[in-house]
């Protein structure tokens, strides 16, 4: 039972710290997707002509650089994307202030997955 | 466009407690209230819901400081099964018939919910066994979580570690192939497979569903199926619903969300039956 304490107390530090990135990262998404829509509500246009959405990232940029209401929206739609995997490259690093290396191991693969995933995402 | 913002944060805020509780994602609520309720394109229907399981996720997530109900270890370690399964699953769309995965996956669910069904008769949330599971302390899974509740620490074991890993490949596949939320699959191999508390479960399968969701997000991002006047606000209201919901979850008894699981749980299931059947409503 000795182990199990220890486990849960390890366990306890890497879930603080996870959480505390993860909640900064998430409320500054909310934050721009909310600028995005008060902006878009307030003025009533989107940035662009017709239901036009911008949707690659240079244009994306480009857009919230000239305050486009539409491209702010997007940007933070796609740092909420990003938060998940934030949560998986946090829990990698914990897992190493723990000295898990099992788990570090593990949580790697399943980033390597991941970008793997994405990957054939991008090109399929 | 007011009104339809208003719309989808309220829509947002209800899917959002809905899923975090339950841990299945906004999906199963969203994508009808889009489709059927406000005519929208099935494609960004899809797009929208892919979104608000992230948020659901990432909303539940942070409710708390230090989450202490799920299972870090075991979302990581299940995670290598799901995303490799929706992989394989993305790869083998147009090879393998859809239609055996849904029979397969409508028997599991239904099976899950009888189980659950049991379980909630037998009335004992956790399974205490003399000898633990050995997999299972080798990969450190077992695990502790507080219920708000009862007031107290939960200790559980966890079991049959090859047949959840098994399940969340499986689940991996068919949301790679056929698109669907796997949190109903989730749940249930944590639930039913692994024998873990319901509780760690749902909100463990809330964790996961958004890194598997995260891949298939960024494909969907770029394709333009995300319409920001829809989707933005459906999100935030979500990530103010999940917090709610994550908050609600821990001082209900596991009990009831039980009960409100197992119905749920059994129409996915015998939908996607009567889909691999070819039965259509």
């Amino acid at each position: 039972m000795a182990q199990n304490k220890a486990t849960a107390n390890e366990m306890a530090q890497v879930e603080t710290v996870i959480g505390r990135i993860l909640q900064v990262g998430v409320i500054f998404s909310a934050i721009v997707m909310l600028i995005g829509l008060v902006m878009f509500l307030v003025t009533g246009f989107s940035g662009y002509n017709g239901s036009y959405v911008p949707r690659r990232m240079g244009q994306i940029l480009v857009g919230t650089w000239q305050l486009r209401p539409y491209a702010i929206m997007m940007l933070g739609v796609y740092c909420l994307i990003l938060t998940p995997v934030l949560r998986v490259v946090v829990s990698i690093y914990a897992f190493y202030k723990e000295h898990d290396h099992l788990y570090v191991a593990i949580t790697t693969l399943v980033l390597f997955i991941l970008l793997v995933a994405l990957f054939i995402g991008i090109n399929g | 466009m007011i009104q339809t913002a208003l719309i989808m944060l309220a829509v947002g805020v209800f899917a959002g407690i809905a899923g975090s509780i339950l841990g299945i994602g906004g999906g199963m609520i969203i994508t009808p209230i889009l489709t059927l309720g406000m005519g929208l394109n099935i494609k960004y229907a899809i797009g929208a819901s892919i979104i608000a399981v992230i948020a659901t996720s990432s909303g539940s997530t942070i409710a708390y400081l230090r989450d202490n109900v799920l299972n870090l270890r075991v979302a990581m370690f299940l995670e290598i099964a799901t995303t490799t399964g929706a992989i394989v699953g993305a790869l083998l769309t147009g090879v393998l018939d859809p239609k055996y995965l849904y029979l397969l996956f409508g028997c599991l669910l239904v099976f899950s919910g009888w189980n659950m069904y049991r379980k909630l008769r037998r009335g004992s949330e956790v399974l205490q066994r003399v000898e633990p599971d050995r997999i299972a302390s080798k990969l450190k899974l077992n695990g502790t979580y507080y219920d708000k509740a009862e007031a107290k620490n939960i200790d559980y074991q966890v079991e049959n570690v090859p047949a959840g890993f098994s399940v969340m490949f499986g689940a991996g596949v068919a949301s790679g192939l056929l698109g669907i939320g796997s949190g109903a699959f989730k749940v249930m191999a944590m639930d039913t497979f692994m024998k873990m508390p319901l509780k760690p479960s749902s909100s463990t399968s809330n964790l996961m569903m958004g890194v598997t969701a995260a891949a298939s997000a960024t494909v969907y991002f770029f394709n333009g199926a995300i319409l920001p006047g829809i989707a933005v606000p459906m999100a935030l209201g979500i990530l103010v619903g999940a917090v709610i919901g994550s908050r609600i979850m821990q001082i209900l008894p596991a009990r009831w969300i039980r009960i409100v699981f197992i119905p749920i749980i059994l129409y996915i299931g015998l939908q996607m039956l009567f889909k691999g059947l070819g039965v259509h409503f």
